[in-house]
């Protein structure tokens, strides 16, 4: 399997570093070893979800319970989300720590990620989600912290883009 | 049966709970016979209340949940009936008020005016516990019993399409989820 163990237990560490302790997920394939780790982590509850927006609830429970929480879904599950990100997570100011994997994009080989893919960006812009990427190594424990912090000091959902340079190895 | 007097019949058994409303109806009856901090009430976001109930289930497991539902909203997330299934908290109490109708919105007749069964659905989608209820007196038995008990449990409650005059109230949306955290961060501390 050519998604990067590697490069996803770097992107666990750095939500356990971030206190994370609540993780909600939908499976797609770059994301597998990410739920697994969560599976695995006793000190991590991991919310296995029917649809995304199911996690919008989840992580307001969480948040108000006073536990951080991340989402991790496809941009497809982003999508499927949206009503709740808008009429809960923004109505009512909850900070959402969402990671999104970024299929469809350049090197996309699946046809039938590619429409998800060109609508992502713009959706984010247009919802007004503040929005990163993580697409290196150096760079992914620092960007998943100030995502984190920005998403609690504004309460808001704040969104990073999973891409396919940190996921897949070719 | 009516909703208002559902609430009503367990409304002090409530003080120890934490209390997610749906929109509408539900939102503003509760509030109508008084609002306290633990109660919060969702007002938009369809479907997604019994999801925040399993948030904050899974985060406070030795704190009594009650979510007050309705076939409406159920029925845009019916895949929350398997979500909380699968973990099953044993405090989580699902109340789904089932009038058949998308009342706040003018009436509508939802599927379950037309035969859609929503205790079978919870109990097919494996929530270990499930009652269907038409009398406040046994509604009034049910939600005791499940709030006593440590199975997750979904209570249907038919009840007639009639809602309150006003839906709207002078609780703005924030102040209630600022209070509804900060009262259960105080809960925490103790």
């Amino acid at each position: 399997m050519p998604v990067s163990l590697t490069n996803s237990k770097l992107i666990y560490d750095a939500l356990k570093a971030c206190d994370i302790r609540l993780v909600s997920a939908l499976p797609e394939t770059w994301l597998l070893h990410l739920i697994r780790l969560a599976d695995e982590d006793p000190e991590v509850t991991l919310v296995r979800l029917a649809k995304e927006e199911e996690g919008v609830g989840v992580s307001a429970g969480a948040h108000f319970a006073g536990v951080k929480s991340a989402m991790l879904m496809q941009n497809h599950g982003f999508l499927a989300s949206i009503n709740g990100i808008v009429s809960f997570a923004h109505l009512y100011k909850i900070p959402l720590l969402m990671l999104i994997s970024y299929r469809g994009s350049f090197g996309e080989r699946d046809p039938w990620q590619t429409q998800g893919g060109n609508v992502t960006e713009p959706l984010l812009r247009a919802l007004g989600i503040p929005y990163s990427f993580l697409d290196s190594v150096e760079t992914v424990k620092k960007r998943i912290r100030q995502a984190q912090a920005l998403s609690e000091s504004s309460l808001q959902p704040v969104a990073l883009l999973l891409t396919r340079d940190l996921m897949w190895e070719e | 049966m009516l909703r208002l007097d559902c609430l009503r019949s367990v409304y002090l058994e409530l003080e120890d709970c934490l209390v997610v409303t749906i929109m509408g109806a539900v939102a503003a009856e509760l509030q109508s016979l008084g609002h306290r901090p633990n109660f919060f009430y969702l007002q938009h976001a369809m479907g997604l209340a019994s999801s925040t109930g399993l948030g904050l289930a899974l985060c406070l497991p030795e704190q009594r949940v009650i979510v007050f539902d309705g076939d409406g909203s159920l029925l845009m997330n019916l895949g929350s009936l398997s979500t909380m299934a699968r973990y099953r908290p044993r405090k989580l109490v699902h109340v789904v008020f089932d009038n058949e109708s998308l009342l706040s919105v003018g009436g509508f007749p939802t599927a379950t005016s037309t035969g859609t069964d929503l205790e079978g659905i919870a109990r097919a989608a494996g929530i270990p516990r499930v009652a269907t209820v038409r009398s406040v007196d046994n509604f009034k038995v049910a939600v005791t019993d499940a709030m006593q008990g440590t199975e997750l449990t979904t209570i249907i409650a038919k009840v007639e399409a009639k809602g309150p005059a006003a839906y709207v109230s002078d609780l703005s949306l924030l102040e209630n989820r600022f209070q509804f955290r900060r009262h259960i961060q105080s809960l925490k501390g103790h």
